[in-house]
């Protein structure tokens, strides 16, 4: 009895704490597990919370957000600080994200590139990344002497491995004998690694180094080594400004905007967004004048055609490793098929590690 | 002409009394690096020092994170007293959180009362096992346990990064590196609803009375406080020195282990990369901050706790970088070193007349 309302007693005080700040003005919060200054993933959501920012629309982050313990205690107080809508940017803020959700139902959370929405209020986004590797692909194939294009990839989840496929799918297109060797670093930010990972690649014959990692140490190895790289997730020319054809910038801004004008005019409502060169939440840097100018045309062209639907990236026929159909002639993989991928297709080098 | 000279006479009050000026130094500082930044210091400090835990569920999160960071110290003062330099701690988390959580993963998705002591014993043996390393390899191979104890950390934290990505991912996950959550037979209670603060802050009191016992009451804590007040004075008395190294460690990875189950087995509720922020290595400052004293760490561990959570409200509300959490730590170890030295030793500034009249 007495154990029974010293429990009411602190659900009513902790409610009571909620429903002070209901009230206050709009505003967006965002959680970032990096810092800002990283030049890669986080810098790039921060670039899209500066556009809503730019939209007349209050906001606030916190960086450096540890995926463990704290992740659950910087969400719920930006949610118990008055945020309307929360934006939690990493994959390891999944489970977290509902958790906070399910005690805050006016509050909404969108989390990137997560799969759980456990709660009406929580909704999920992410970029098709693989349609820039498509292109990566095509520019590789064409710019290799060696025929050997190195991968920097962190975990083999199946973004990582259909960022692969997709790649080494568009290079045989216009390079059979195309190979791609996989270094997994098994980190998402590691300068000192991801160097060391470059390094083997170009030891093992790669003269293309492209990666799916986070620093800006590959592609200043590859500079350095005179091959050349791709930059990841934000434009990275200035720092390997001979080596880069071109990055895949992951685009936030738009969609960001989008989402909290919805939830500040009640609009809101629970998704999963998978966007692509279409939208613009994938976008890529300036192609370098090193391809030569019938090989940027060729790139744009397909670019415009990935981005109308022309083009699929992962167009049959398609073989895993062993040589069995996974796509057949004539079609395209489904949308559940590539957010399941986690198997390499033909051409790749190496096992998936397990 | 600058002369160091030794004090004599030190007063012990004065000596515990120093925590809190290295603490009210701090928050000067704090407060002149803010008033740097462009922000008011009074503001800043009030959101850095009060606001988180001006409500019941803030005040429950400093717990929550003081609990780790206390157990872990109060572990190390056993090594630290006895002149044993474990600053491997954070690797004996890691690794009695690998086998704390290999034993719920055994028992996923079954029900027992016998199941979460067993994670929490198989942590506490864990953490136990790896700071024997260090202490094996010193007793009897002369090694120098610093860095044995350092390069540890990182051999158990790419035990856990190849355990979470390989043989324990969860089957259902997509091959992200994270294991199953723990079934609630393996979950540490919560003690209020709403709150995240769990059992395991029962662990570290226990830990503080214990440790307070086995270092004032008990002839081993004689011999540990002995043998860190002079080695030779300690083998004169003819006490054992390699067991003595040998407990300590093993108490000091026990706690460390503890800290971490209690981690996974609470907030967390798996196993994944990112289970402690080097936890192992805060409490280091926090083992000094408090003296190496059961009931000063417990004060110590609150303080340390209180700047992580700062940071965090600092940021929210002022978006003042988080990374000024760290600053605020380094600075407590530093005017706690400082102030130490000025305690301990004098300094003399001698003027040149006397020096000219000795030639």
């Amino acid at each position: 009895m007495y154990k029974n309302f010293f429990r009411y007693l602190i659900s009513a005080i902790f409610l009571l704490g909620f429903s002070v700040n209901s009230n206050a003005d709009f505003k967006v919060g965002f959680v970032y597990v990096g810092p800002t200054g990283d030049h890669g993933w986080t810098f790039q959501h921060h670039e899209g919370r500066n556009a809503v920012e730019a939209a007349g629309i209050k906001t606030t982050f916190v960086e450096s957000v540890p995926e463990g313990a704290d992740a659950e205690r910087v969400i719920r107080q930006l949610a118990q600080s008055g945020h309307d809508l929360i934006f939690t940017t990493s994959f390891g803020y999944m489970d977290p994200t509902n958790k906070v959700a399910k005690d805050f139902p006016n509050v909404k959370f969108e989390h990137a590139t997560g799969y759980k929405r456990e709660h009406s209020n929580v909704s999920t986004y992410s970029a098709r990344f693989y349609e820039g590797r498509t292109l990566l692909g095509h520019i590789a194939g064409k710019m290799t002497k060696t025929n050997t294009i190195g991968y920097i990839a962190s975990f083999p989840i199946p973004e990582v491995i259909r960022g692969i496929n997709a790649m080494t799918l568009a290079a045989q297109k216009v390079n059979p004998n195309i190979k791609t060797k996989i270094v997994w670093v098994f980190t998402w930010y590691d300068p000192g690694k991801e160097a060391e990972a470059a390094q083997a690649l170009i030891d093992q014959g790669a003269d293309v180094i492209m990666q799916h990692t986070d620093s800006t140490a590959p592609v200043q190895t590859a500079e350095k080594a005179g091959v050349w790289s791709f930059g990841q997730a934000s434009d990275m020319q200035r720092f390997a400004p001979k080596s880069i054809l071109t990055s895949i910038i992951d685009d936030w801004a738009p969609y960001y905007v989008e989402r909290a004008i919805a939830a500040r005019d009640g609009t809101w409502n629970q998704q999963d967004t998978w966007h692509g060169l279409k939208e613009g939440m994938v976008a890529m840097g300036p192609y370098n004048s090193a391809m030569g100018a019938d090989l940027v045309k060729e790139v744009e062209q397909l670019q415009k055609d990935l981005a109308s639907g022309k083009v699929h990236s992962f167009t049959g026929p398609i073989y895993d490793q062993k040589g069995n159909i996974l796509v057949a002639e004539g079609k395209v993989a489904d949308d559940g098929m590539l957010a399941g991928m986690s198997v390499y297709v033909k051409g790749v080098e190496g096992d998936i590690p397990k | 002409m600058i002369k160091i000279e030794k004090r004599n006479d030190v007063p012990m009050a004065l000596y515990f009394f120093t925590p809190f000026i290295a603490i009210i130094l701090t928050i000067l500082g704090g407060g002149i690096i803010f008033y740097i930044l462009g922000f008011n210091p009074i503001e800043a400090l009030k959101f850095y020092f009060i606001t988180p835990i001006s409500n019941l569920y803030g005040f429950s999160e400093l717990l929550l994170k003081a609990t780790p960071l206390c157990l872990i110290a109060i572990g190390l003062s056993f090594c630290f007293k006895s002149n044993n330099w474990n600053i491997g701690a954070e690797g004996q988390l890691t690794f009695g959180a690998i086998v704390g959580g290999g034993v719920a993963l055994l028992f996923y998705n079954q029900e027992g009362f016998y199941i979460l002591p067993l994670v929490i014993l198989a942590g506490a043996i864990g953490g136990m096992i790896f700071a024997l390393i260090p202490a094996v390899l010193k007793t009897y191979f002369n090694t120098n346990e610093i860095l044995v104890s350092l390069m540890l950390v990182y051999v158990s934290k790419l035990l856990l990064d190849y355990l979470v990505v390989g043989p324990w991912s969860n089957p259902e996950g997509f091959n992200f590196p994270e294991t199953r959550q723990f079934s609630d037979s393996s979950r540490m209670p919560l003690l209020f609803e709403g709150l995240r603060i769990h059992a395991g802050i029962f662990l570290a009191l226990a830990a503080v009375m214990l440790s307070w016992f086995i270092l004032y009451k008990t002839y081993l804590g004689f011999q540990i406080k002995v043998s860190g007040l002079s080695l030779k004075t300690a083998k004169y008395a003819g006490f054992k020195g390699k067991t003595m190294i040998l407990v300590v460690f093993m108490i000091s990875g026990a706690c460390a282990g503890l800290a971490g189950v209690g981690e996974i087995t609470g907030p967390i509720g798996q196993l994944h990369r990112m289970i402690s922020p080097d936890y192992g290595f805060t409490a280091i400052i926090v083992a000094f901050l408090g003296r190496l004293n059961p009931f000063g760490i417990i004060f110590a561990s609150l303080v340390v706790a209180l700047t992580y959570l700062g940071a965090e409200t600092a940021q929210i509300f002022l978006q003042i970088p988080k990374y000024t959490g760290q600053v605020f730590q380094g600075m407590i170890l530093f005017f706690l070193l400082a102030s130490d030295y000025l305690l301990f030793f004098k300094v003399k500034i001698l003027s040149l007349k006397k020096n000219e009249l000795r030639h």
